[in-house]
């Protein structure tokens, strides 16, 4: 036991989680905006922005997280010279950012349409009849009602996402916890249990609340019809 | 002790699955292996070109034909040998669980090795060394401060370039070589580092060929060592460490290393190549 | 809201040019963005022939492309099976009256959910390499196996459970009328409808395995992703191996997102109920979006 105290001196767990975090904060944030963007595309009268955002879902939604994270670093950074900071570390965690919102942003833009279909059609008949285009109408009747019957998908999105950000040691983020994890039991292969229940119940720290929140939220917040 | 709670654990958690799964599979396996007693099971990599890859269904690299040397000599010609992909975590596993018989795969001779499996050889001295673009003015790991170096995740060897020669160093951690070869042919990255060898082996295959050189500037020794059982198996040490000899007196070891590293600008550290063989355990 | 173009009235002339051109201006946008992408890429030479003729050649599809299919597929169908199997054991064992049987299969359930597939892969992959008992060639694809079974059967042991929670309360009560016990009533009445109702979820949960099952690539488990690799490090093409790689996958995924969605449509027709992520309780789980915005296209109606 006194050799596995020692293993959190040695190695900064709490700040590799501390990475994670911060990469599912970013990402969460800005694939909640492009998918918003690809959902009012999927419901608008524009038929280019209709196809756009079915094929972006359809094409996003079923590649693994892993080749779209390669790509992210691969195609963006080293082909296309894409930098989106000068300091290096930076870069790659902006890369990783940028390569989870792509992926989530099909997840969010789903389950925000699934909160359109929880939205009666009377609503947008009387958007319409109260003279409302398309724009008004999404923004002040439709998509305050959607959103709040999408809570619990977009609950389970968030939770994906917190999951998913491990995999952004292919990217090029090297603190993060499953590098770390990894490391750790290779040089401590006597102590692997230990090590991978702790980072097991890290994310059980971070992932049940965030269900019961959401749970708690969406009930709170529905409609009622 | 905890040790072998933890064994007894493991046997318990997938006992049942082996069981069913695989216990089948193994058996019919190796009876026939042993049954008619023609094949030997030779262990490489089957992922790194020039070195040991599985090209289609054909076996190449360094590593291949000194492989396919030594088997011969030892009275398996090349209609008798088997290629088994050994990765490297699971090479002493493999070794110890009778599931090769030797192995070739770019397998340094080191002492915790020696624990629990013996070596034969070594028929190479790598060492670590950068790969550039054929127009880089980088000449060694020193040059590489305010760089990008990509590497492979868990290698030694970029972390030793950020310990001991440039602090200053950026490291980069691709899944595999290719990614890292890739994006050093985009111009993002200024040097891929691993063994000598491995990454001539890189260079030379038909789509970089010309693009990169090896710097040839070593900063460690991998002494590629024959992994075989410890309790002696179908091979003797004595006689891989005598057909190694006479591979290297017959200029056959000369004409792997060229054959498998053409069209880059390598050459092997000749102080310690060819190596001479360590007496056998 | 299933009929999406209640948004919009239906367009008069002025509507009509306007939409005109915001069509001709969004083709224009997304033209622009693929040949910002397409020609950065071909600069960099990643176009050339030399890259993408090795996959018109039957060497790589036999050596590299259909062997790593060949496996993946293997790994993900042997997961299914298994997935399915503790899904069943660990919902039913939830659902159980015996409130210290519910409560455990309710711990491991939830805590499969909360952790990372690829910790588990990487836990499991040394884990059975220190162990004997496993073929050391085989490590990989059980550290696969089991990881996508713990986290995939978990989330099926959910759908297994809000399944039976989502039929209607009569069903329970008239078995327990007709003098079945609540374990025959939950065998024979409750769970033959749950998962009829759960299928389309199941399907889409297919999806997750298979995408996951490339997580297998960091632990040296030969997959598809893992084949594209090491054909690449040989042609030096690792971009369009990946692009090749990806389109299989999405080809794979979405013909069984649509068959979950077709069947989700049958069966909402039929049965009227079909397992939406509403119904679930604290529904979470990589991808759950997937089965619920399908399905409830069809129960919404």
């Amino acid at each position: 036991m006194e050799g596995f105290t020692a293993l959190f001196e040695q190695y900064d767990v709490v700040g590799a989680f501390w990475v994670n975090i911060q990469l599912a904060f970013w990402a969460a944030l800005w694939s909640l905006i492009l998918g918003t963007v690809l959902a009012l595309m999927r419901i608008s009268p524009i038929p280019s922005l209709q196809w756009f955002g079915a094929a972006y879902v359809n094409i996003f939604r079923n590649t693994p997280l892993t080749i779209i994270m390669v790509f992210g670093s691969l195609a963006l950074w080293s082909q296309l010279n894409v930098n989106l900071s000068s300091d290096f570390n930076t870069n790659f965690f902006r890369l990783a950012v940028l390569s989870l919102t792509i992926y989530h942003a099909a997840f969010f833009c789903e389950a925000i349409r699934s909160g359109v279909n929880t939205v009666p059609l009377g609503q947008a008949e009387a958007a319409r009849a109260i003279g409302l285009g398309f724009l008004p109408a999404a923004g002040l009747v439709i998509m305050p009602q959607a959103f709040r019957g999408a809570i619990a998908p977009m609950g389970n999105v968030l939770i994906a996402l917190v999951k998913n950000t491990t995999v952004a040691a292919t990217a090029g983020v090297a603190v993060e916890t499953s590098s770390t994890m990894k490391t750790m039991i290779e040089f401590y292969p006597n102590l692997m249990t230990q090590i991978f229940l702790t980072f097991a119940l890290g994310y059980v720290i971070i992932v049940i609340p965030i269900g019961l929140l959401t749970t708690w939220a969406s009930k709170k917040l529905a409609v009622a019809r | 002790m905890r040790k072998t709670r933890y064994a007894a654990a493991a046997i318990a958690a997938v006992a049942a699955l082996t069981l069913s799964a695989c216990g089948g599979d193994s058996g019919s396996d190796s009876g026939s292996t042993e049954g008619s007693g023609e094949k030997i099971r030779i262990g490489i990599k089957f992922d790194q070109p020039g070195v040991g890859f599985k090209d289609g269904n054909a076996y190449t690299g360094f590593d291949v034909d000194v492989a396919k040397y030594v088997a011969n000599e030892l009275g398996y010609p090349e209609d008798r040998i088997e290629f088994i992909s050994t990765p490297s975590q699971q090479r002493e596993n493999m070794l110890e669980n009778d599931q090769v018989d030797m192995i070739f795969a770019s397998y340094s001779i080191t002492d915790t090795r020696k624990e629990t499996i013996a070596f034969a050889g070594p028929y190479f001295v790598a060492g670590q060394d950068l790969l550039v673009p054929s127009d880089s003015d980088i000449s060694g790991p020193d040059d590489l401060d305010g760089k990008t170096l990509c590497s492979v995740s868990s290698s030694t060897s970029a972390q030793k370039i950020k310990d001991n020669y440039a602090a200053g160093v950026n490291l980069l951690e691709q899944p595999s070589y290719a990614e890292c070869v890739t994006a050093m042919q985009g111009g993002s990255i200024d040097a891929v580092t691993t063994d000598d060898i491995i990454l001539a082996g890189l260079a030379s295959t038909d789509a970089n060929k010309g693009k990169f050189k090896v710097l040839g500037n070593t900063f460690s020794e991998e002494r590629y060592g024959v992994g075989l059982p410890k309790e002696e198996g179908l091979v003797t040490c004595e006689d891989i460490n005598t057909a190694i000899a006479k591979m290297v007196d017959e200029g056959a070891w000369d004409e792997a290393i060229k054959k498998n590293t053409e069209g880059v600008d390598y050459t092997f550290n000749a102080e310690l190549n060819p190596p001479k063989t360590d007496a056998c355990a | 809201m299933s009929a999406q173009n209640v948004l919009f009235d239906a367009p008069g002339p002025k509507t009509r040019r306007n939409i005109r051109i915001g069509n001709i201006l969004g083709v224009l946008l997304i033209a622009a963005l693929l040949w910002v992408a397409v020609s950065g890429l071909a600069e960099k030479g990643q176009f050339e022939a030399a890259m993408w003729t090795p996959f018109l050649e039957w060497g790589t599809w036999e050596f590299y492309i259909l062997p790593g299919l060949l496996s993946t597929l293997k790994a993900a169908a042997v997961a299914v099976v298994t997935s399915i199997l503790f899904g069943l054991i660990f919902g039913i064992g939830r659902l159980s009256g015996f409130k210290p049987i519910s409560w455990a299969c309710g711990i491991v359930v939830e805590f499969f959910r909360a952790v990372p597939v690829l910790l588990m892969m990487v836990f499991f992959y040394q884990f059975l390499s220190k162990s004997t008992s496993v073929e050391p060639g085989q490590v990989p694809f059980f550290a696969v196996v089991i990881s996508l079974t713990l986290y995939n059967g978990s989330v099926i042991a959910e759908l297994v459970r809000s399944g039976v929670f989502g039929l209607p309360k009569g069903q329970r009560e008239a078995g327990l009328a007709i003098g079945l016990t609540p374990g025959q009533s939950l065998r024979s009445i409750e769970m033959p409808q749950a998962l009829v109702a759960m299928l389309p979820a199941l399907l889409s949960q297919f999806v997750v395995i298979l995408k996951d099952s490339a997580l297998g690539t960091f632990i040296g488990y030969t997959e598809l992703l893992e084949y594209a690799r090491r054909l690449a490090s040989g042609e030096g093409n690792i971009l369009p191996a990946l692009l090749v790689t990806a389109a299989i996958f999405i080809a794979i995924n979405w013909m069984l997102t649509f068959a979950a969605q077709r069947l989700s449509r049958r069966l909402g027709a039929r049965a009227g109920k079909v397992l939406k992520i509403e119904d679930t309780i604290e529904p979470e789980g990589i991808e759950a979006p997937v089965p619920a915005a399908a399905p409830a296209k069809g129960a919404a109606t």
